[in-house]
């Protein structure tokens, strides 16, 4: 069977009881998280909503985006979802709490790179607790009546919705992507963690040597006599690298025809290189 | 299902159909690559396709998530050669098994186009002419005629 389609939904309807602010609003560097958590998700699925409270209808942060209301009041999480696939009951949905500053697209794009279609859900495994997380999860459309009946029988615990669902589950690449926010305190160090991170410097800024590995492929191969060396470079980007080893290794082709690898996955010219990574420069390809 | 794998050995489409069998398709839709004799005026002897394994598999398998997820086939599987290969020689096999016979010709077209421009597999043609060249590359180089330093930083070189 084909996969379905895979829709996005924030779930911004909770009352935020401990927080006694709107989660949806508070603010991370200049940007709510509303907006921040909408940015990720967008780009990686094929429509994107926001899952609200029938008494939002009108809020302007919210209806900045398509929205989908609770249908049942006052049911929390499960609410929102049950709504969701209530509305497009063929499509798959990428749920995502509001309240998870330090989620990346990594994150998301494990989630669906490894989404197990045939069964009900695909979930995180919590780095704290073992358990499924429901709150960054995949419902498939065959959980809909499991959301049903668990909302029928007064059922309201995510969690345990989740646990009543054949899961596929995954460990987190990343262990605090979904750390969540639920006090003022938590709000603050978030806010602190998230602020120093972004000011400080690229991980080879400040002038060190990087331990790389490079792998050549196809032409790039024939040119650089090799293929593959360990080196140690000052460069920092794999733009930088590329520079380099076109001196070193006599490499002719242009950087603009090329594409780079890091990590066996495509990867970003101007990306800050880590230690230990492995670049690969991919000539035009040729297959079929 | 969707898979896609490369193979260093003949491709053998016979196993690789049984894959596709399922009961709720009615159609089936395959595409066979093969080595051809010339290319862009040249007559061509044989090549080599050279691949990235583990992202060639990865880009591949999201080209096959990607064409059940726009035409709704059921399966999808791409085979693709690697090594030495002669002329005639299968290259690259793609089938695709749906409900009906449109989605099944639209996604392995699809498939095809995409693994063509996207997976990251090169291929090395050896000419008559005792020539022979990496295709798509020939024509990548910085021009000759401009001095190297041209498109330095300014950096002192080794």
């Amino acid at each position: 069977m084909s996969a379905p389609e895979l829709y996005g939904l924030l779930l911004t309807g909770g009352r935020s009881r401990r927080m006694q602010r709107d989660k949806a609003s508070l603010d991370y560097a200049g940007k709510s998280q509303l907006a921040r958590a909408m940015e990720l998700l967008t780009p990686l699925v094929a429509r994107c909503f926001v899952s609200i409270r029938s008494d939002q209808l009108h809020d302007p942060y919210r209806a900045a985006y398509d929205t989908i209301a609770d249908i049942k009041p006052d049911l929390g999480p499960i609410g929102g979802i049950h709504a969701a696939l209530h509305t497009y009951p063929e499509r798959a949905w990428l749920i995502l709490a509001c309240d998870l500053p330090f989620l990346d697209r990594a994150t998301l794009q494990h989630l669906i790179a490894h989404r197990a279609s045939e069964r009900m859900a695909t979930a995180f495994r919590s780095s704290s607790d073992g358990l499924p997380e429901p709150l960054c999860a995949i419902f498939e459309p065959r959980s809909r009546q499991i959301i049903e009946q668990a909302l029928l029988q007064g059922q309201q615990c995510p969690r345990s919705l989740l646990s009543r669902c054949d899961v596929e589950l995954l460990q987190l690449p990343n262990p605090r992507a979904l750390d969540n926010v639920n006090t003022g305190e938590e709000y603050a160090a978030a806010q602190a963690a998230l602020a120093a991170a972004a000011a400080a410097p690229a991980p080879n800024d400040s002038g060190g040597v990087l331990r790389l590995n490079v792998r050549y492929f196809a032409v790039l191969r024939e040119q650089a006599g090799r293929s593959a060396e360990q080196l140690e470079t000052h460069a920092s980007t794999p733009r930088e690298l590329y520079e380099e080893l076109r001196r070193r290794r006599g490499l002719t082709l242009a950087p603009e025809f090329l594409r780079v690898a890091v990590n066996d996955e495509f990867g970003d010219w101007r990306a800050p290189l880590a230690d230990g990574d492995t670049v690969v420069f991919l000539p035009p390809v040729a297959g079929g | 299902m969707n898979r896609f794998s490369l193979h260093d050995t003949l491709l053998q489409p016979e196993l690789l159909r049984a894959e596709l069998q399922d009961p709720t398709c009615g159609g089936y839709a395959a595409f066979e690559g093969w080595v051809r004799d010339h290319n862009d005026g040249r007559t061509v002897l044989r090549l080599e396709y050279e691949a990235f394994g583990p992202l060639a598999v990865r880009e591949g398998e999201r080209i096959l998530t990607e064409a059940r997820q726009r035409f709704g086939v059921a399966r999808a599987r791409c085979a693709h050669r690697v090594g030495p290969l002669a002329i005639g020689d299968l290259a690259v096999w793609v089938a695709v098994s749906a409900a009906h016979r449109g989605e099944a010709f639209d996604a392995c077209r699809y498939i095809i186009d995409e693994v063509k421009h996207r997976v990251p597999i090169w291929k090395k043609e050896y000419y008559l002419d005792g020539d022979s060249g990496w295709v798509n590359c020939e024509r990548c180089a910085v021009a000759p005629s401009q001095p190297h330093r041209a498109h330095g930083s300014g950096q002192g070189r080794a």
